[in-house]
């Protein structure tokens, strides 16, 4: 899975757990809890759906790596490439 | 270094500030307590007095007051004199701003050192303080704002401009916006409290108080109605500082870390005030809640007391143990833990896994302090809150048609209530007297859970006697949130429930059935949840939204949450006798 569809599949997630997020206008840098509002259960509830969706293992110890959508992005695609 | 093993040994040479429970209980009296403070002359008394000013002059000035921890970078550290002397200029800029005493100071801002001072001076000077949680979207804090009518905002630049800029012409109470943490520009009609502070003298002669003038107004939630502001004064500090040796076992020098943040009622009691009136050092952590750093600040700041929370000892269990294990714990001594009921799975874990058990313990806003708690010198009995701190009477009632009696079978479930007085029980609901009288019945103070007490003295929790939910620790009234979905146009009805959640507690979904003409799809369905985000935040907003053709009601139009959730969880559905309809 190329990084456009990675990142189409995260998007879709991130707007089901927070639809008043603007994705059109997501900037990728910035931090997905001050910006965007989401507190822990939303990453939690965030990376658990994407486990199921795309089948990749996200331990938990690494929850806490994935800031921004960027973050979220280089780390799921290092985990597809291996 | 010593070997860690030898270090424990150490610690646990320290003997419990509470090490016999019934002694103490005997002959404890809060005129015993009060005496344990320093006071102010002509029996006034300020409790920024007793967190700071009665340091100086000590050897307790030159220790450390908060071990700041960045997000990143090297860890900042605050003496008590220098923490007092930011507290002074603050209070002094509020001077100079023409802010009066009994006026009321709110903050929301994350966790930085300027917070605490902002807290610690506006008491110093007399006003106050209220934290608002800075995960509050922009209608709590409006609502809270509208009831409370502060004179000053303390916010940082980036919360004003997302949160509150909009709304704030419309509340002409707000004389001043101060903006603390780092500021770019300070929009028009703020004031980079910082820069100010700077300005302003390091000298200021705290305000002796009267024992009875309010100090701390915190925000809390009911079933219905608007958010209820329950009153504390400056005596509450009897019992915060009493209760930080007795319930959380606080020795002077301790490393001691509140994970609470001070937006809410535990990070203001047990996160500025008991800490700091019992010497301690307060490690503050601006980051949130992350696994691995919070073993590593454990483990680098050698915390030795620990209070935390249910929902983040349920996160750290999901990591295993092994993380635990990487990192060297020996310096902790006490664990507690507060929020809601600690299953004894967690409190065993705790024992396993960071060599000590958590001592759960149970508070409300509306009592100020720890009145229930398993302490340090009695045997823990895990899932329960414990005994009553010295000082408090706890019983569990009946209602009966004219008042209510005591329970005295150990397996028969009532409403939890405290005998009154006890010093930082709240004095009243903001502009709700009616509500607050409606807490007590005599000389008791009903507290809306629901428990029992079993044969050896101790409570356990059973539930709440009303719909409030408690997500994360954290109370949210169902209509505060029913009512933003209400705003919406294609809702009708909306009634919101808490819904079990393994590691939050609860979590909040909502049911809305549609005005005639609106299809529940997905569009729809998101629209509604956008909205609610936007307008509560997240810690306030649902998880989730499910449509419903129509909602439980009473004749009288009434949502029966209850029914709403006894169906959603296949619970019996009790009486049904008001239902509109009858069954469906």
């Amino acid at each position: 899975m190329n990084r456009e569809t990675l990142r189409v599949v995260v998007l879709e997630e991130l707007s089901a757990i927070a639809p008043d997020i603007d994705i059109e206008a997501i900037d990728d840098r910035a931090r997905l809890r001050d910006e965007y509002d989401l507190d822990s259960m939303d990453v939690l509830n965030l990376l658990t759906a994407l486990h199921q969706r795309l089948g990749v293992d996200i331990p938990e110890t690494d929850y806490a790596r994935m800031h921004s959508l960027q973050d979220l992005l280089d780390y799921l695609e290092s985990k597809a490439e291996r | 270094m010593q070997p860690p093993d030898l270090e424990r040994r150490a610690g646990d040479a320290l003997s419990p500030t509470l090490a016999d429970y019934d002694a103490v209980r005997a002959t404890f009296s809060w005129g015993q307590a009060r005496e344990r403070l320093a006071g102010l002359p002509g029996g006034r008394l300020n409790i920024a007095h007793e967190a700071l000013d009665r340091h100086l002059g000590t050897p307790t000035a030159e220790r450390i007051a908060i071990r700041f921890l960045p997000r990143e970078g090297a860890p900042v550290d605050i003496s008590y004199r220098e923490l007092t002397e930011r507290a002074n200029r603050f209070a002094n800029l509020l001077a100079a701003l023409g802010v009066k005493p009994g006026d009321g100071v709110y903050a929301i801002a994350h966790r930085t050192p300027d917070l605490y001072a902002a807290a610690l001076g506006t008491l110093k000077h007399g006003g106050v303080f209220t934290p608002l949680f800075s995960a509050f979207g922009p209608e709590p804090i409006r609502s809270r704002v509208a009831i409370g009518e502060p004179a000053v905002l303390v916010t940082t630049e980036r919360l004003y401009r997302r949160k509150i800029a909009d709304w704030l012409g419309e509340t002409p109470c707000v004389r001043q916006v101060l903006l603390i943490g780092e500021v770019d520009e300070a929009p028009p009609g703020t004031l980079d409290a910082g820069l100010a502070m700077s300005a302003q003298s390091p000298d200021y002669a705290t305000r002796p108080m009267a024992p009875e003038e309010p100090a701390l107004l915190h925000f809390t939630s009911g079933t219905t109605g608007r958010p209820k502001g329950a009153i504390h004064v400056h005596e509450a500090v009897v019992a915060h500082h009493i209760t930080g040796r007795y319930a959380l076992d606080l020795h002077p020098g301790d490393i001691y870390w509140c994970t609470a943040d001070p937006g809410w009622v535990t990070g203001t009691s047990y996160g500025i005030i008991a800490p700091l009136t019992n010497g301690v050092t307060l490690v503050v952590d601006e980051e949130e809640f992350d696994a691995e750093r919070w073993y590593r600040i454990l483990q680098d700041q050698r915390v030795t007391v620990w209070y935390t929370a249910p929902t983040a000892i349920r996160m750290l269990m999901k990591h295993g143990p092994a993380l635990a294990r990487q990192h060297d714990l020996s310096a902790l001594r006490f664990l507690a833990s507060v929020g809601e009921p600690l299953n004894p799975e967690a409190v065993h874990w705790g024992r396993a896994t960071l060599g000590l058990p958590f001592h759960d313990n149970w508070w409300q806003t509306e009592t100020g302090g720890i009145m229930i708690a398993n302490v340090a010198g009695m045997p823990i009995k895990p899932g329960s809150m414990g005994r009553p701190v010295p000082g408090i009477e706890a019983a569990v009632v009946r209602h009966t048609d004219d008042g209510i009696e005591l329970i005295e079978d150990p397996t028969e479930t009532g409403e939890l209530a405290l005998k009154t007085p006890w010093p930082s029980m709240f004095r009243g609901y903001l502009h709700e007297e009616a509500r607050y009288r409606r807490c007590f019945v005599g000389d008791w103070y009903l507290t809306g859970d629901l428990a029992r007490r079993d044969a050896d003295g101790y409570f356990w929790f059973i539930g709440r006697a009303d719909d409030v939910i408690k997500s994360s620790g954290h109370l949210i009234g169902p209509f505060e949130v029913e009512s933003v979905l209400m705003e919406h146009p294609a809702v009708a009805e909306a009634g919101v429930i808490g819904v079990p959640d393994e590691v939050a507690g609860e979590t909040v979904k909502a049911f809305v059935s549609l005005k005639p003409g609106q299809a529940p799809d997905e569009a729809l369905r998101r629209e509604i949840l956008a909205l609610a985000r936007r307008r509560l935040g997240p810690a306030v907003a649902p998880r989730q939204v499910e449509f419903r053709d129509r909602l439980p009601s009473t004749r009288s139009g009434k949502i029966m949450r209850r029914l709403l959730r006894a169906r959603e969880l296949g619970l019996p559905e009790g009486d049904t006798s008001t239902l509109e309809g009858g069954r469906e």
